[in-house]
């Protein structure tokens, strides 16, 4: 087993069992949903449902239900597609690129932050489709055998990639996640009192018994998993930010946006996990599991992500006056002092003020300013699309066709809407699966618990006073 | 005795066997009882259960059958029509003439429907240009608000009936000596002319009333007192060197339009080794279309424009060695000196005209015109106008005869005085004291509703008829559809009521041209074959004598004497948009949608002021305020209009129509009570108003366009007559990117397509558009014969407020800024602050640029690439391609799209109530042109550069065994362009006259740094100026 030093704060707090980790993480799934609970499902449900009347109104009656012209063709739809992909970046590399690294504090966030990947990707995906003007064939840029004739996709378009991209994205992040969470049904299914439980946790659980084959080729596969993975958090928002870079549209057409959006991504991601784990942790209990630690780990990403995005603006700016091409400086003097200067200024402040209070560790360290911070990073990062989007699209090349844009409610209940979704998928996660990968955590107990760490160092000191 | 007949044997022998079964109504046993029998039911092999199971299963089958959508059968022809064949179009001469508008015209026709309305080029007076209206009076025939019959008191009746009690219900008026008024429009027919004098020879009481909405009374009046000739003459501005114009818009209203755009293209073009253009001085008060074109723009008030004509005849009476007048101070006083120089040094080639329908002002003007000697060559005298006779004197004249009591029946015809009179409510008064009141109009409009009798008159389309527009110039029009409703012509009715000889009009017409226009000729000998070559070429034009010129024997120091006087206070002016005209098609939703071509409103009228001038009032656009003259008081919502002038209020007449149908009714407000009649003749010209900011609740005018200036972009290019003289590129040098091989074109820095190996072969044609911004006077008539064409959707005043309006060719409309690029510095402009007032345009007197904008059709379109299901494509023929029925709508193309040119269907705009338009009943959807696709919601669409047109010309060249030739296909937008600006053509085609065009050095592709190499190229604006100078 791996030696680590007592210096190294240690993971898990609390002089916590094998036993302690089962029953702590075992205890939502098994016990009755507390007031909290409810009322945060009953809040998301609320907003679920004014998903479903506003994207039903929008089928029934077509998108001009929303605020979109002739001018802006895309507003909120893509904005939020490109927000909720985003907030989706951070289940893969922790799960993936830390996995990797060998980052063991991954070990209490990557299962929540992988639920959050990909209810995020639900949330993006419903927006691809809804965005359409015909979603009932929203199939056809698939690459299909079809019997149109001889109609195959066009793999020129940036759409088509982000078919791709985004697909193999859900499908690996689901198997990666699936395939840690089988210990855990096993442990779930061997302590099941109920009989519907049990046969419930048997299937889900595929027939795991925890033998050393079962773990030699479960460790296999997470290392071939996060290989695939590995690559996909770069590429997948590469891919996204493609949809731009690939145009003709000042403030669109730009190279350093893969680099620039991935950054983004991370960064809005992690935020998201903070602000879901700070909640998760509380409700749950799990402080033990989700230290300080751990927050502040996330936050050096936030500020290390949060400082390249900052760069990557004044980048943009610089290239636009360096350029010296009219349609491009004009897009950006437009962004921050035209009609919508207010969405750039709220991005800027969101952005790249507000995480470099990081810089501070007491900061870092405080949960409920990183909530706030999470918060206002969220924030940034939507308006971060949005005057990606919009500014550019509402001033390009003819100045007769400048047009503004103004959402509708249909919109408003759609994003929100969105958000219900995610929370209800989330919270419906919290409560049937568990939300610590608590096997692999335990593979960590004797090497990085706040108990064994005491042992040891009582231990050595001992040694120390016997030398 | 009775004959016998037997059924049979059996009856014969009767026998009892026979007489038992005869008894009996069925010859064998009926088992009813058995039936009955409750075993004999229990015995049955089909149990309640079956029947249920049955019944259930036929439900249900029935039912899904049902869901089945209902299969529209279209029947072939049984006897086809000789001349019908099912997807070929048929083309008629006709002629449209309206009362104020004339065009000649070919009526395209589908199986039996008229959908096209395209300009005849065998006509030498419009020369196959239309314009706005014309384009659109297609979609009028199709108007669900037409009567489907005569009225008589409100209920519908029969003609013979109608016939009988108005024929009866006329002698009497005349035999009780009295009056019988015909009030018309100005009627240019010579037929209907002899129908009316056959009337009035009927009944000697009766008499012609020649009433127009806008009358050009001034004109007449003022011609017989300068010339004794009481008559509207002809104009050419295609001779004319210099164009002085006092506020006549005409390119978009005054006399003949169409005509004098033609002329005017003419003037302006710089094409094939043409080195000069017309100078074109307008001196208006609010911007006009003319305006908007002129090369020297001068502002005065409306009461100030008299004093401005007077200040040019004196500046030209002191080059002539004449007597000056003296009619008070005007704005031009400085500048009139320069104007009359520029006349001087242009005698005989000039021509002075004056939109006043003051016969003072025009004495004036005609004085001008003839010191300058512009009789006989721009101007004539011979060849008369029959457009316009309105004879305001005589309206005024009915008035009092009609509130005297004098008149005895009063018959209106294609006119419509209760909505468009200034005072209306007096008119109506007296108009309830005629006892007979006969309506001939097409609808229950604002008149017909106060009539006794409506007697619809036929659409123009279902009409045959003459017009003869200017003296010696004849021609036909011919119905191109049976009439859809049971109307009648209105000169039919008149010749019925006047007991005519003829059955119908149809014959009284060809006799009358038998009698009067076939001996005008002498190269045919036959009627028959005159007539079918005259109705073939819809015009028929003989040659007038004289020279055209008069001796001016008027009195000017009598007319400048009477002449408006400028005055202190607010003005207004009455004007006519370049879309609804008079307000006689009002129902139109392609005119109400048409931007308006200046403002870019649609849907609306409104008080257009100039932007300093509101901030005095302290209002801003959308407010509404009050304007008050004398005792009419109207309220409206406020545009801040450019270029105005102060202290001015423009108002567009023809709107608030309150009966005249769906689209129509209550959009914008009436205008017209502004206009009055003072000494004898219309004014629409008011001083002395006063303005107050009402409390009512804002009103949101829909633009089409919000933004005015171009940003300092060389988004139209532009340069003077003098520059270009000496450099053919001026204003237009090659657009040159720095490269590591030093500055090059944009195409040469391409990484994959070069000229050699292009993206694209086009091996047989490659079409694409020219289009000069010179000879582009933004009048608009493209735009609605584009959506005639392609089945353009309306989509409404909302709709057009969220920028989501669908046309496919739209028309932008810049003003020049006071800030340039150039001297932002000087003002001390950073660049921030800089591009904020390069937004504002000039305010006081502002440069107007039209430019015409549809799909590109770029050969490296950025829309090609970035569809994910390739439902836009390119085709070898050089065209940007759209299949509808591919596109899933992911409005990626439209996003990338630098022009912005590409609509998408935000909602179902066909057969849907929330667009009350012409796509949702049976009748308006009979315009829709059967070669395009009505497009259903989700979907992209935009300009296909008439895509079923090239295939049509192809196919007809095709079956003639050759190639298209140059000019033979034409789009929708070139065809209808009254000056000639948008050439289609194939690059291909080495000797085209696009590829002439694209050669000239004036010629440039939009945007051209981006390198998407559109098929569309414009050529630089000149302007015929000094360099720096108005």
């Amino acid at each position: 087993m791996h030696k680590e030093s007592e210096l190294r704060p240690p993971l898990i707090l609390g002089d916590k069992t094998w036993h302690d980790i089962t029953e702590d993480v075992c205890r939502p799934v098994e016990s009755k949903a507390n007031k909290w609970w409810w009322l945060a499902f009953s809040v998301s449900s609320a907003a679920l449902l004014w998903w479903i009347i506003s994207v039903s109104y929008t089928l029934g009656t077509g998108l001009g239900v929303w605020g979109l012209n002739k001018t802006v063709g895309w507003a909120w739809d893509i904005t939020n597609f490109v927000w909720w992909v985003g907030i989706g970046h951070a289940g893969t590399l922790i799960s993936a690129i830390l996995l990797l690294f060998r980052q063991k504090w991954r070990l209490s966030i990557n299962r929540s932050a992988e639920a959050m990947t990909i209810f995020a990707v639900i949330c993006a995906a419903t927006f691809i489709v809804s965005h359409m003007g015909r979603p009932w064939v929203g199939y056809w840029p698939l690459p299909l055998a079809n019997q149109f004739g001889s109609l195959w996709v066009n793999f020129n378009s940036p759409l088509v990639w982000d078919v791709f991209a985004i697909s193999t994205y859900f499908s690996v992040s689901l198997v990666f996640w699936y395939t840690g969470l089988i210990p855990d049904f096993a442990v779930i299914r061997d302590r099941a009192k109920t009989k519907m439980s049990k046969r419930i946790y048997t299937i889900l659980s595929f027939g795991w018994v925890g033998s050393a084959k079962n773990w030699q080729r479960f460790e296999e596969v997470s290392l071939v998993l996060a290989g695939l993975s590995t690559p996909l958090v770069l590429s997948v928002h590469s891919v996204v930010s493609m949809d731009f870079a690939t145009s003709v549209i000042p403030g669109w057409h730009t190279t350093i946006f893969p680099p620039y959006f991935v950054a983004g991504a991370i960064f809005s991601g992690f935020a998201m996990v903070q602000t879901l784990l700070i909640i998760v942790r509380k409700v749950l209990n799990l402080e033990d599991y989700i230290t300080i630690y751990h927050i502040d780990m996330m936050n050096r990403i936030i500020l290390i992500t949060g400082s390249i995005v900052g760069v990557a603006y004044i980048t943009e700016f610089f290239i636009a006056w360096y350029s010296g091409v009219e349609y491009e400086q004009y897009a950006f003097i437009n962004r921050a002092t035209g009609p919508y200067w207010w969405a750039y200024w709220s991005m800027m402040t969101c952005n790249v003020i507000t995480p470099q209070l990081f810089w501070s560790s007491k900061l870092r360290e405080n949960v409920f300013a990183t909530f706030i911070i999470s918060i206002f990073v969220n924030v940034g990062m939507w308006f971060e699309r949005f005057v990606i989007i919009v500014t550019s699209l509402h001033r390009d090349y003819i100045p007769s066709s400048w047009a503004m844009y103004h959402p509708t409610w249909v919109e408003a209940g759609i994003y929100i809407g969105s958000i219900g979704l995610f929370f209800t998928c989330f919270l419906i996660f919290a409560r049937v699966f568990p939300v610590i990968a608590m096997s692999e955590l335990k593979t960590i107990i004797k090497s990085s618990s706040e108990g064994e760490k005491k042992k040891a160092a009582k231990h050595s000191n001992k040694s120390e006073s016997h030398a | 005795m009775e004959k016998r007949y037997w059924k049979g044997v059996e009856e014969l022998n009767n026998t009892p066997e026979f007489v038992r079964l005869r008894d009996n109504e069925f010859f064998e046993h009926l088992p009813v009882d058995e039936v009955l029998n409750r075993k004999a039911a229990s015995d049955s092999s089909t149990t309640r259960r079956d029947f249920l199971k049955f019944l259930g299963f036929s439900v249900a089958a029935a039912s899904l059958a049902a869901c089945e959508a209902p299969v529209k059968k279209a029947i072939p022809y049984v006897v086809k029509p000789e001349e019908v064949t099912l997807g070929i179009p048929n083309y008629y001469a006709s002629t449209y003439y309206d009362g104020t508008d004339y065009c000649s015209v070919l009526v395209k026709t589908r199986e039996g429907r008229p959908i096209k309305i395209e300009g005849n080029e065998l006509s030498s007076i419009t020369k196959g240009g239309t314009n706005a209206r014309v384009q659109a009076s297609v979609l009028s025939l199709y108007d669900s608000a037409r009567l489907a019959g005569p009225l008589a008191g409100k209920k519908k009746a029969e003609w013979t009936a109608i016939d009988a009690e108005i024929t009866k219900k006329l002698a009497d008026a005349s035999a009780s000596g009295k009056k019988i008024a015909i009030v018309s429009s100005s009627i240019a027919s010579p037929s209907a002319k002899k129908i009316v004098a056959d009337f009035i020879a009927k009944y000697p009481t009766a008499k012609l009333v020649t009433y127009d909405a806008v009358s050009s009374y001034g004109i007449v009046k003022g011609n017989e007192m300068s010339f004794g000739k009481a008559v509207v003459p002809s104009y050419r501005f295609d001779n004319a060197e210099v164009i002085l114009s006092f506020g006549a818009d005409f390119l978009s209203s005054w006399l003949s339009p169409i005509e004098f755009s033609r002329q005017y293209g003419v003037g302006r073009k710089l094409r094939d080794g043409k080195k000069s253009m017309s100078r074109h001085i307008q001196v208006e008060s609010a911007l006009s279309l003319a305006g908007s074109n002129a090369d020297a723009r001068y502002k005065v008030k409306p009461s100030e424009q008299s004093a401005s004509v007077a200040a040019v005849y004196n500046k030209v009476a002191a080059l002539a060695g004449g007597s000056s007048v003296s009619a008070g101070a005007s704005p031009i006083d400085a500048a009139a000196g320069k104007i009359a120089a520029e006349l001087w040094a242009a005698k005989g080639k000039s021509v002075v005209i004056s939109g006043s329908n003051d016969p003072n002002e025009q004495v004036l003007v005609n004085a001008i015109n003839s010191m300058l000697g512009n009789y006989g060559s721009t101007i004539n005298l011979d060849v008369t106008s029959n457009l316009q006779s309105s004879n305001d004197a005589a309206v005024a004249e009915l008035l009092g005869e009609m509130n005297a009591g004098q008149v005895g029946a009063v018959i209106f015809w294609n006119t419509n005085p209760v909505y468009s009179m200034p005072d209306a409510k007096a008119f109506t008064a007296a108009l309830a004291k005629v006892s007979c009141k006969i309506s001939l109009a097409d609808r229950e409009d604002e008149t017909a509703s106060n009539c006794d009798y409506v007697c619809p008159d036929h659409h123009w389309l279902e009409s045959w008829g003459d017009v003869e527009p200017y003296k010696g110039y004849f021609t036909l029009s011919q119905p191109t559809i049976r009439p859809l409703f049971s109307t009648r012509q209105g000169a039919e009715s008149l010749m019925k009521w006047a007991g005519a000889a003829q059955a119908d009009y149809y014959t009284y017409l060809r006799d009358f041209w038998a009698a009067a226009i076939y001996p005008m000729q002498s190269a045919m000998t036959s009627f028959d074959a005159f007539w079918t070559k005259s109705l073939q070429d819809g015009v028929f034009e003989t040659a007038v004598a004289g020279t055209g010129a008069a001796a001016f024997v008027g009195n000017v120091s009598d007319a400048a004497s009477k002449l408006m006087k400028p005055s202190a206070g607010t003005d207004v002016i009455l004007y006519q948009k370049t879309g609804l005209g008079n307000g006689n098609q009002a129902n139109n939703p392609w005119l109400q949608e048409l931007p308006d071509p200046i403002s870019k409103v649609c849907w609306d009228n409104y008080f257009a002021i100039l932007p300093s001038y509101a901030d005095k009032l302290k209002v801003t656009q959308g407010n509404v305020i009050e304007v008050k003259v004398g005792n009419v008081s109207i309220k409206g919502p406020v545009l801040l209009q450019p270029a105005m002038a102060d202290n001015t209020i423009a108002v567009a007449v023809g709107y608030g129509r309150t009966n005249v149908g769906k689209a129509g009714n209550g959009v914008g407000f009436n205008a017209y009570p502004f206009a009055s009649l003072t000494n004898g003749a219309f004014s629409y010209v008011a001083a002395g108003a006063t303005v107050a900011k009402t409390v009512d609740e804002d009103i949101t005018l829909a633009a089409t366009q919000t933004h005015h200036t171009m940003m300092g972009r060389e988004i139209v290019k532009e340069t003077t007559l003098s520059s270009w003289l000496k450099d053919a590129k001026a204003g237009n040098p090659d657009v040159l990117i720095e490269s590591p091989y030093g500055p090059k074109t944009p195409e040469k820095l391409d990484l994959w397509a070069t000229t050699a190996n292009p993206e694209h072969e086009k091996p047989n044609h490659n079409w694409g558009l020219g289009i000069d911004l010179n000879a582009c006077i933004g009048c608009g008539a493209c735009v609605v014969a584009c959506n005639a064409e392609n089945n353009v959707p309306v989509v409404g005043k909302d709709e057009i407020g969220r920028a989501r309006e669908m046309h496919w060719i739209r028309i932008d409309r810049y003003y020049t800024s006071d800030t340039t690029k150039e001297n932002a510095k000087e003002k001390g402009l950073g660049k921030l602050s800089m591009y904020g007032e390069m937004e504002k345009p000039a305010a006081d007197n502002p440069e107007v640029f039209f430019q015409p904008v549809m799909c590109q059709h770029c050969n490296h379109a950025p829309c090609e690439t970035v569809c994910p299901v390739a439902a836009t494509t390119h085709s070898s023929e050089g065209l940007n391609m759209m299949a509808y029925n591919r596109c899933v709508g992911t409005r990626y193309c439209a996003n990338n799209c630098p022009y912005k040119v590409r609509r998408f269907n935000w909602f179902k705009y066909s057969d849907n109530e929330q667009f009350p338009y012409n796509m949702q009943d049976q009748l308006g959807k009979m315009v829709l042109n059967p070669d395009v696709v009505v497009r259903s919601r989700g979907v992209m669409e935009k300009c296909s550069m008439c895509v079923q047109r090239i295939q049509y010309g192809k196919l007809e060249a095709k079956k003639a065994g050759r190639r298209p030739g140059d000019g033979e296909i034409k789009t929708a937008c070139a065809q209808s362009c009254p000056t000639n600006a948008i050439v289609f053509g194939d690059y291909n085609d080495k000797n085209s006259e696009v590829n002439k065009l694209l050669a000239d050095p004036r010629s440039y592709h939009l945007l051209a740094e981006i390198n998407v190499q559109p098929s569309v190229f414009y050529q630089t604006k000149v302007r015929n100026k000094e360099e720096g100078h108005a």
